[in-house]
């Protein structure tokens, strides 16, 4: 019996069956197909229970949004003092809560001049790509192909068409998509001159974080301005010091005109997002302060909570503990490669991203799976389902970063086993 | 201001940032240790060598820096106590090697040393900055990684003694955050870390409340309570030297140690010869009235009176009314008959020492031993050359160390004899703690031990060592890149492994 006061249900069957028959039937097939039908039910720190009681460390912490594991007991006790005396404010009116977070949001970004705050990261994408437009009085916004930017109006059109097309969202007239590092196919839109921006993620997450070759976003950035678009980053996963610098950004020395945040900013315990732009695009600021607007955007508790985020990320400690985090999975990666060759052909990494190669078109579908089974929850990047997103969080210790690998090594056995039966099906 | 207070009070409650950042510092350090625990021999020592120069380059400074922030003690004192816990530390330990594995044939035993991991180690207010040398050097010799919390009454010079020695630690080839200090100490934090599962042992060194605090917390602890040292004068002894030993040991750091003389026990017989020495010696011998106003000054209140911690023999001497000359370095109250009720029989952490005198021998052991029991494990001094006597008095004294002819202040913290130099003295099972010795890095290291079989051949020095601990550190710079692809591992040795792993899945899921 899982009784939790407001509801409950007799088993962890029941609970899927009832998730199929009102919430998404989808998803709760897709993921009982896959081998890792997981419900989380208690979580702590960076361990995940299921409603069956199997413990999984979370190494996916949904794209970074568990950055200082769940319910970290510092962000927990913020939230319950702002419930003693906000609420969720009211988006109309100057706030101290809005402004002091938005100040110290740009004071880790100089060049900016304003935080415009949504509630989700696709809300501050649509919001990057609006000022954008309004900033060049240009319509088309350039993205990568298998580029993801989240799932609302504007932001999903950027993004790869499994995404739009279901919703007849695609625009293939305002949204051009060109491959990643190669920036002569960027120029060749840009040449057009009729582009407001090229939106990009630092590093792609759901494309299984290939990294950009030397000197890519920088060039992508000067024939942004060239051409008189905007260069949009897109720090949702990158950003947060989890490439090592607070914005991934700022470790391949370039200056966004507008950059977007989500994810992690809320501590995983109350939904914010931010866009912070520089003056010129901020102009629509002054014109007409309401032209975007937004119920659930910048929430006062939201603007705590992400305050405080803000505050311990940098701390010395953390910053020393990434660079540690970030270290060990370097070498242990290299170690583990060497001993599993034969499936784990690559590491992708910088800070504590990280996206492992296997050699196999759904190979980190499989490597997922095994992990699961041996207590390690990562997830497979969705346009590139051969490499598996790794992606520790920020203060992890030193102990369950040794119980990861060890955890690791015991699933290479498995995860063979499962790509050998999968090849033999194929 | 209350007003002021008041309206400054903040509208929301808002979370112990420095508990929460001293957790965070226990998980570097344990970052810092797990690396640090291979470290070569040669690699600890050129650590520990360039702490031993950072930490003498600025002795001086951070004594007078002590002194301002906390008002205990003498900066010239203190200098030369921060000087002892580096270079003359270091040669104390130099040989002692903690981190090569022993190979003893004869018994056919290895021994791998095994660092502790992470220590949280408290400082008191009244040795700041010696204390904080004296650990982080301990836990650098002994590969592991140290957090200190000072006292908050020292905390400013603590953290910025720790972040030097650390800076410099690091600069020789250290892991980063090996060697940290909480900012903000409370007792709050304290007992939190000391509790946490992710420290492995404790050094506290501090009040009585403290050590037993640490004894509870669950943890492994090397915890050392306080002393209420007593020196004995016997007529054997040379009084001007006893007297001199004596004033210079209360007057030295204004008596801060706490392995200071608190009373000093004569027979009756020698009780003029000695006053007369004290005196020449630079004390000043109370008469009644005085002994009575001195009583009442630090003891008038409820317990010990604090402001007189660490003070001058002058600056006391003013508070309690008492008119001395200007060259007095120590106040000498007298309490003709021993007794345990006297109050002037307790820890006086500041330069006064209460002269007693006992009718016989046995009379001042038994004075002795009772007075010891307030600091019990603790120190105490002999003066004289009977030495039938010494061994009499040091096998009844509940005390793990008898200083001879020697100031006890500076004789039992092993720099005027030849015990370990420390500012961690272990009070052993008579004074509640595990450890009885002055505390080194040795107590920071446990040995897994490799035993063979006694009546079969084992051939111990075939036996390969050479990877236990690495040539050179092996931290690097995090590199954010992605690492090379795998190296050539041979194919043969591949397909063993995988071999392997495939056969050990027939049964698995």
């Amino acid at each position: 019996m899982f009784n939790y006061g407001y509801f409950s249900f007799d088993s962890k069957e029941s609970l899927m069956q009832k998730a199929a028959e009102y919430w998404n039937p989808g998803k709760v097939s897709f993921w009982t197909e896959a081998g890792t039908p997981m419900v989380i039910d208690r979580r702590e720190g960076y361990f995940l229970y299921d409603m069956s009681g199997k413990r999984l460390i979370d190494l996916h912490l949904n794209g970074g949004t568990y950055n200082f594991g769940h319910r970290h007991p510092e962000l927990v006790e913020v939230l319950k003092s702002g419930l003693d005396y906000f609420d969720m404010g009211n988006h109309w009116f100057p706030s101290v809560a809005r402004a002091a977070f938005a100040e110290q949001l740009v004071k880790t970004a100089p060049h900016t001049r304003y935080a415009i705050f949504g509630a989700g990261g696709a809300e501050a994408v649509e919001i990057a790509l609006k000022t954008a437009r309004y900033a060049t009085k240009r319509k088309k916004i350039v993205s990568i192909i298998k580029g993801y930017h989240g799932h609302s109006g504007l932001s999903v059109a950027t993004g790869d068409e499994r995404f739009s097309k279901i919703f007849l969202a695609d625009k293939p007239d305002e949204f051009v998509q060109v491959p990643f590092n190669d920036a002569d196919a960027l120029e060749d839109v840009l040449k057009g001159g009729d582009v407001a921006a090229f939106i990009i993620e630092t590093i792609p997450a759901t494309y299984g974080f290939p990294l950009p070759d030397d000197g890519y976003l920088k060039t992508c950035q000067d024939l942004c301005h060239k051409y008189g678009a905007k260069f949009i980053s897109d720090e949702v996963q990158t950003g947060l010091m989890r490439t090592g610098v607070m914005w991934g950004w700022q470790g391949y020395g370039l200056k966004p005109d507008i950059f977007v945040c989500g994810k992690g900013l809320g501590g995983g315990i109350y939904p914010i997002s931010a866009c912070l732009v520089t003056e010129e695009c901020g102009q629509w600021l002054i014109e007409d302060g309401a032209a975007h607007i937004s119920t659930a955007g910048g929430s006062e508790l939201g603007c705590l909570v992400g305050h405080h985020v803000m505050e311990m990320l940098q701390r010395p400690e953390v910053i020393s503990n990434v660079q540690f985090v970030a270290e060990y999975f370097a070498q242990s990666m290299k170690e583990m490669m060497a001993r599993h060759s034969d499936i784990f052909v690559g590491v992708r990494q910088r800070g504590v991203v990280l996206g492992l190669e296997f050699d196999h078109p759904e190979g980190a579908v499989a490597v997922s799976r095994a992990l699961y089974e041996n207590g390690v929850w990562a997830i497979f990047s969705s346009l590139d389902k051969r490499v598996l997103q790794f992606k520790p969080g920020v203060v992890l210790d030193v102990d369950t970063c040794q119980e990861i690998m060890d955890r690791f090594d015991a699933a290479m056995p498995r995860a063979r086993q499962l790509l050998k039966s999968g090849r033999r099906a194929a | 201001m209350s007003e002021h207070q008041t309206f400054d009070t903040p509208r929301l409650a808002v979370p112990d940032r420095a508990l929460s950042r001293a957790r965070m510092k226990v998980g570097r350090a344990a970052w810092a240790a797990r690396y640090y625990k291979s470290f070569s021999r040669e690699a600890v020592m050129a650590i520990a060598e360039a702490m031993a120069k950072a930490g003498h380059d600025r002795a001086a400074e951070f004594a007078d820096l002590a002194v301002s922030e906390t008002g205990y003690g003498v900066v010239e004192h203190k200098a030369l106590k921060n000087r002892l816990c580096t270079h003359e530390l270091l040669d104390h330990y130099r040989d002692l090697d903690l981190v090569t594995p022993r190979v003893d044939t004869e018994r056919k035993i290895i021994e791998l040393p095994k660092p502790a991991g992470v220590i949280f180690a408290l400082a008191p207010a009244t040795n700041p900055v010696a204390t904080v040398y004296y650990k982080a050097m301990l836990a650098v010799l002994s590969r592991n990684a140290i957090v200190i919390s000072p006292h908050p009454a020292a905390k400013k010079v603590s953290a910025q003694a720790a972040r030097h020695l650390a800076e410099a630690a690091e600069a020789a080839g250290a892991p980063a955050g090996l060697i940290q200090c909480v900012e903000e100490p409370s007792i709050p934090l304290v007992q939190d870390i000391m509790a946490s599962d992710r420290i492995n042992v404790i050094i506290a060194t501090g009040g009585t409340a403290m050590v037993r605090a640490a004894y509870s917390s669950g943890n492994p602890a090397l915890g050392v309570g306080p002393g209420n040292a007593v020196a004995y004068v016997d007529p054997s002894a040379s009084v001007d030297a006893a007297a001199r030993c004596l004033v210079e040991s209360k007057s030295f750091d204004n008596s801060v140690l706490c392995t200071n003389e608190s009373v000093v026990v004569t027979l009756d017989g020698n009780r003029s010869n000695l006053e007369r020495a004290l005196r020449s010696a630079g004390a000043h011998l109370c008469n009644e009235t005085d002994t009575d106003k001195l009583r009442q000054y630090l003891f008038g209140g409820e317990g010990f009176t604090l402001e007189a911690i660490g003070k001058s023999a002058q600056w006391i001497a003013e508070r309690a009314g008492i008119r001395v000359s200007p060259s007095t370095k120590i106040l000498v109250p007298v309490v003709v008959t021993p007794g345990q009720d006297d109050l002037l029989f307790r820890e006086k952490l500041c330069p006064v020492l209460t002269l007693t005198a006992a009718v016989d021998f046995e009379q001042a052991v038994t004075f002795a031993k009772h007075t010891t029991r307030r600091g019990a494990g603790h120190s105490a001094a002999f003066h004289g050359d009977d030495s039938d006597r010494l061994v009499a008095f040091s096998q009844d004294m509940p005390v793990y160390r008898v200083v001879v002819n020697a100031p006890c202040s500076q004789g039992a913290a092993g720099f005027a004899t030849h015990l370990p130099p420390t500012f961690t003295i272990g009070t052993g099972f008579a004074g509640r703690s595990s450890v009885g010795e002055n505390v080194g890095p040795q107590h920071l290291v446990h040995w897994t031990r490799i035993a063979y079989a006694k009546d079969l051949p084992a051939d111990l020095a075939g036996v390969d060592l050479s990877h236990v601990s690495s040539d050179r550190p092996k931290m690097a710079v995090p590199a954010p890149t992605a690492p090379e692809p795998a190296g050539d591992v041979s194919r043969d040795e591949l397909r063993r492994l995988i071999l392997e792993e495939l056969r050990s899945l027939k049964g698995d899921v």
